[in-house]
């Protein structure tokens, strides 16, 4: 049995430690707004926080997180998932939306470690999620909208 | 000379219209959702297939199409919406059961596909709201005593004089009043919703929260998890493999023998992965062992050499030709692709003695139905589909053969377990069912003013359609009209007077099927490119000599103008950056784009900006055609950069995202889209714009570095410098 | 006694210059001190002096040279391969795979070389090789060197690469002895002798070629 901390809850999975992240929250947590792009850390879709981190759970062995908090969508704090999901929301940034979780939680990171990105750092924290329907336009322009409501808000 | 043999997408749409008796309007409501509205509510009003409304003032919308990102959750709800004059923020959506009341109007079996949604529901959409509408004005008419012209709607509101009552106290009033044989319709200058900028999209916020259900998220309880070893070509067959190693996997539940392949369930995706790994399935690939690359396109050439079926023959293009001022010959090669969506596929089968129950996300609702009840022997009514949100589809979950909904029920059936069949992403990329690799080869004569006088044609290519159930309107005489879609039809060459269009079909074990924008998806590569060719050839500006070529085209011209001037196209540009243009016709809108790039030292393309001009028609929802085309333009741009599938020894030498690539957020382009205003009919948005990306893109390379492009994938550039 | 005077000046003059001529002829013999093009300070291997116009010392010297400079050029073919040099890149941007190019995905140094935001190295690279097709290589310290000192092997020729490992400014080491012991101890440089396309020495061997280096002179290759 392993111990994990998920969105501040504590759970107990009977799973082997080298089971991904990724399936341990989606199969056994039922949390799916954690999604399977590709399995092999290239598209970011599985983009989850491990104490902070934005880490690919669909390599990243369970193992890895005992004694850890693991964020999730589902879970992310107020203070990034109100600007970033009010910017996305205003600019209309989802298509298909299959990845747009992914994007919102390496968008977090950006958020948390820069009050103030430009378009580069949105190229130095974005171009490890993938987006098949092209709404980069959209995730660049919500980036830039969440950043300036977060600072507003503080 | 009128050539024979051809049709647009249009004639086709309208000759599969004749075939299937025309339009249908569906007043009825479903036997399922009808029981299921009186087990679980009190008052719900259903005046048709399309709308449900609740005495809570709920407005739920079935939607007869399927949302893969292109947007129909939000636009076909406006249109119920704008007619019904109900509260936006009350409305609900949801995917219609599969039944035969939610039938596309044109194609007489549900699907959603052809970047037809908009246009085929705009009057039955419309009619369904507007049939509400005028039941609940009766019902309050009635209420008050009143005439019905004495009343108006509002937000969810009926008002006369002072009195008003909500939607949702009219419910049962309403639910017992015969539906009208026909109602009017607004006139679009009071249009609210329709047409208009601040609409925004009804999945976002679940889409944005994570809350969103994909075909991938089903979980039902008891649930096994299902991978199936598969090959992506015909004819092979499975040698040997290892269940015991299997079943020793922890979590491993099952192995089973199925039609594709080897299934491996278990209790998990973890578990089932590890369980087909120790499989070690070999297959003997047959004929397919053959299939290398390098041979497909010699193969190619070869055909092309021989010759084809004539889809145009008409006077004596080698004469003209051999008289003509300018001379241009020119091939295109495009090769294999995948769609890879970002959800990978994935069915979730329930099956029961008396019923099939399927949870995925498909737009082949009927075809899918009719699949499980041939496999399980059920009858079609006895086949539910609970259609969820498409991560993605770009014709990947558009498969008149039902690919992997068969799969699923196969293993459903074969081992009486509840089953989540999910592909990896190496399964999607492997997967087949792939945009066929395609060779054009031109020979063309220009007049003294450039305009083409002689036009010979070959073309080689599989057919998408033979096979399917659009064969008999799709070919003809032989010729896939998809595989030279927009090509016999352009505008251009339908009045040269000496052509000769042929096309050779080779049939490869590759299995192939639909891509976004299907024919066009390759034909407007070559067309543009070559339409670039001649322009250079006589020496004429690319915009120039197009406005030449459409000049009976009006819309056509009309994108081509507005692209030009919103890029200001012809102003001087840094030394090495280029621009180029492409401008065509497809699924019933007009579409120009103007491409501004560089390439860099080491060869690799910079795209600076893209600007876009659409003529759809009425824009039902202007962002979300703003939208659609930014994502098309960059759909596009990837491919022609980087995709391809390749085959080696009968393998497909692709596997995931890094020897697949996709174009990342640092390497899209600023777009700016502009939509031509129009009360024509709505076009398509879907597979307006993919096509022309890509000649776009090319066009402007030849304007930056002289080096014309006529293979894709570019990767990149061999400019001779570096 | 004023002859006598003349006579000790004259002696002890002799005297000063024997010696002094005996010093300096002792400076000649020494191999030249190294010199490199800033201004820090140089690392200067052991002396060993050898007494002036011994032709046998100076073959001796020259085969010491070019056994250093032979060594060197071995363990530059370990240097310069892709399992060092895609974390030692001339850039911003790791290197990756065995033709080194850029690390897709817009993967960046980042001021501490651990990388960016969403896109750090430890996001991806677990603290374990992981086993799959083209999953990535991995180690609990996978970074890059810092961004204030890079660390940069790709383009170097030999004799730049050389000079870099004597000049303390680019190794951030006080004695070369570091650079052996981080070539010898390092737990990321020893990881990277034992995943996908080996270098073509042996862990073993490559410390080896870097000591002899050392030991005989750390000599700077001609080109």
């Amino acid at each position: 049995m392993i111990q994990l901390t998920v969105n501040g809850k504590q759970y107990e999975v009977d799973v082997l430690p080298d089971m991904p992240i990724l399936w341990v929250i989606r199969d056994k947590l039922k949390l799916t707004g954690t999604k399977f792009g590709c399995g092999a850390a290239q598209c970011g879709a599985c983009t989850v926080h491990l104490d902070g981190q934005g880490i690919r759970s669909c390599i990243s062995p369970v193992s890895r997180a005992v004694g850890k908090e693991i964020v999730t969508i589902e879970g992310l704090q107020p203070s990034l998932s109100k600007p970033l999901m009010e910017a996305w929301t205003e600019i209309d940034v989802p298509q298909c939306g299959y990845c747009q979780t992914g994007q919102i939680m390496a968008a977090a990171i950006l958020l948390r470690e820069n009050n103030d990105p430009s378009d580069q750092d949105i190229d130095n924290a974005m171009s490890g999620n993938i987006c098949r329907c092209g709404t980069y336009q959209r995730i660049r322009k919500a980036i830039h909208l969440a950043a300036e409501l977060k600072r507003s808000a503080t | 000379m009128k050539p024979s043999g051809s049709i647009s997408r249009r004639q086709f749409i309208r000759s599969t219209a004749l075939t299937t008796g025309g339009l249908i309007i569906a007043f009825h409501v479903p036997a399922g959702i009808r029981k299921a509205a009186a087990l679980t509510e009190t008052s719900l009003f259903m005046p048709n297939a399309f709308l449900r409304i609740g005495a809570d003032d709920s407005v739920k919308v079935l939607l007869s199409h399927c949302e893969m990102g292109q947007g129909i959750w939000t636009s076909l709800s406006m249109l119920i919406a704008e007619e019904l004059d109900a509260d936006w923020h009350k409305l609900q959506v949801e995917h219609a059961p599969a039944d035969t009341a939610y039938y596309h109007t044109i194609y007489a079996t549900q699907r959603t596909g052809g970047s037809s949604s908009l246009y085929s529901e705009f009057d039955r959409y419309r009619k369904a709201g507007a049939t509400a509408r005028h039941l609940l004005v009766q019902a309050a008419a009635n209420r008050w005593k009143v005439n019905s012209n004495e009343c108006r709607t509002e937000n969810g509101y009926v008002i006369s004089g002072d009195k008003n009552v909500r939607y949702g106290e009219l419910v049962q009033e309403a639910s017992a009043l015969p539906a009208p044989a026909d109602v009017p319709l607004k006139d679009p200058a009071s249009w609210k919703i329709i047409g208009k900028e601040k609409i925004k999209k009804l999945d976002s916020p679940e889409k944005i929260n994570g809350k969103a259900v994909f075909g991938m998220d089903v979980h039902i309880p008891g649930m096994l998890t299902a991978m199936v070893s598969r090959v992506p070509v015909s004819g092979a067959r499975v040698i040997r493999y290892n269940e015991a190693a299997a079943m020793a996997v922890p979590g491993v539940r099952q192995v089973v023998k199925i039609p594709t392949g080897i299934a491996v369930l278990a209790d998990d995706f973890w578990a089932a992965k590890k369980g087909r790994e120790a499989l070690k399935v070999q297959w003997d690939l047959g004929e397919a062992s053959h299939l290398n690359s390098d041979s497909l396109l010699t193969e190619l050439k070869a055909r092309a050499d021989k010759g084809g079926t004539a889809a145009t023959n008409a006077g004596n293009p080698d004469e003209t030709f051999s008289k003509s001022k300018y001379k241009l010959e020119a091939e295109y090669y495009q090769p294999f692709l995948a769609q890879a969506p970002m959800e990978p596929l994935n069915c979730t089968v329930q099956l029961s003695a008396d019923k099939c129950e399927i949870w995925t996300g498909t737009q082949t609702q009927t075809d899918d139905q009719r699949a499980a009840a041939q496999i399980t022997g059920l009858p079609i009514n006895k086949v539910f589909i609970t259609t969820c949100f498409l991560g993605g589809s770009f014709g990947r979950r558009n498969i008149t053969r039902s690919d992997f909904v068969r799969e699923a029920v196969e293993i459903a059936k074969a081992t009486g377990k509840v089953v989540k069949t999910v592909w990896t992403r190496e399964d999607d990329i492997q997967g087949g069912m792939y945009r066929p690799a395609f060779l054009h080869r031109f020979k063309v004569g220009l007049d003294a003013s450039g305009m083409p006088v002689s036009w010979k044609q070959i073309s080689v290519g599989q057919s998408v359609m033979t096979g399917g159930p659009f064969e008999k309107v799709a070919v003809i005489n032989g010729v896939d009209m998809f595989s030279i879609e927009g090509m016999q039809t352009a505008p251009f060459v339908k009045k040269i007077k000496d052509q000769k269009i042929e096309l050779n079909t080779p049939t490869w074990p590759v299995l192939i099927d639909n891509w976004r924008a299907v024919g066009l998806s390759h034909t407007i590569f070559a067309m543009e490119s070559l339409i670039d060719e001649m322009a250079y050839a006589v020496k004429k500006d690319p915009v120039a000599y197009r406005r030449m070529l459409y000049k009976d085209v009006p819309r056509l011209l009309g994108v081509l103008n507005l692209a030009a001037e919103k890029s200001n196209w012809g102003s001087p540009l840094p030394k090495g950056r280029g621009r180029g243009i492409a401008a065509y016709e497809a699924v019933a809108s007009y579409v120009a784009l103007v491409a501004e790039v560089s390439v860099l030292k080491d060869g690799s393309v910079k795209v600076h900006k893209v600007t876009c001009a659409v003529d759809c028609g009425l824009a039902i929802h202007p962002d979300g055609v703003v939208a659609q085309m930014e994502g098309s333009i960059g759909y596009g741009l990837s491919t022609a950069l980087y995709s391809e599938i390749t085959f080696k020894n009968g393998q497909v030498q692709q596997k995931n995202f890094y020897n697949y690539p996709i174009l990342r957020i640092h390497e899209m382009p600023e777009v700016n889209t502009f939509i031509v205003p129009s009360n024509e009919k709505p076009g398509g948005i879907g597979e307006a714009s993919v096509g022309q990306m890509m000649p776009a893109l090319t066009n402007a390379i030849f304007a930056a570095t002289g080096k014309r492009i006529r293979n894709l994938p570019i990767k990149k550039v061999n400019t001779g410098t570096a | 006694m004023k002859n006598f005077h003349f006579t000790l000046f004259h002696h002890t003059w002799k005297v000063i210059v024997c010696i002094v001529l005996a010093i300096a002829s002792v400076n000649l013999m020494l191999p030249a001190r190294p010199t490199n093009t800033n201004r820090s300070s140089a690392i200067a291997p052991p002396a060993t002096i050898m007494p002036k116009n011994n032709p046998a010392a100076d073959d001796n010297e020259k085969k010491r040279e070019q056994e250093s400079k032979a060594a060197f050029a071995e363990a530059y073919t370990v240097f310069m391969h892709p399992r060092c040099m895609n974390c030692h890149p001339s850039g911003d941007v790791p290197l990756q795979g065995d033709d080194s190019h850029q690390h897709t995905q817009g993967v960046k140094r980042g001021p501490d070389g651990k990388g960016l935001y969403a896109l750090k190295c430890s996001n991806c690279h677990q603290s374990v090789d992981l086993e799959g097709e083209h999953l990535p290589p991995g180690h609990p310290n996978w970074h890059l060197p810092t961004a204030a000192r890079p660390m940069i092997f790709q383009g170097k020729s030999p004799r730049q690469l050389a000079m870099s490992f004597k000049d303390s400014t680019f190794t951030g080491f006080r004695s070369i002895d570091q650079l052996v012991e981080h070539v010898e101890h390092d737990k990321l440089v020893i990881h990277s002798f034992t995943y996908g396309t080996r270098p073509p020495l042996t862990h073993e061997d490559f410390v080896a070629k870097v000591k002899e280096w050392i030991d005989k002179g750390a000599a700077l290759p001609d080109k």
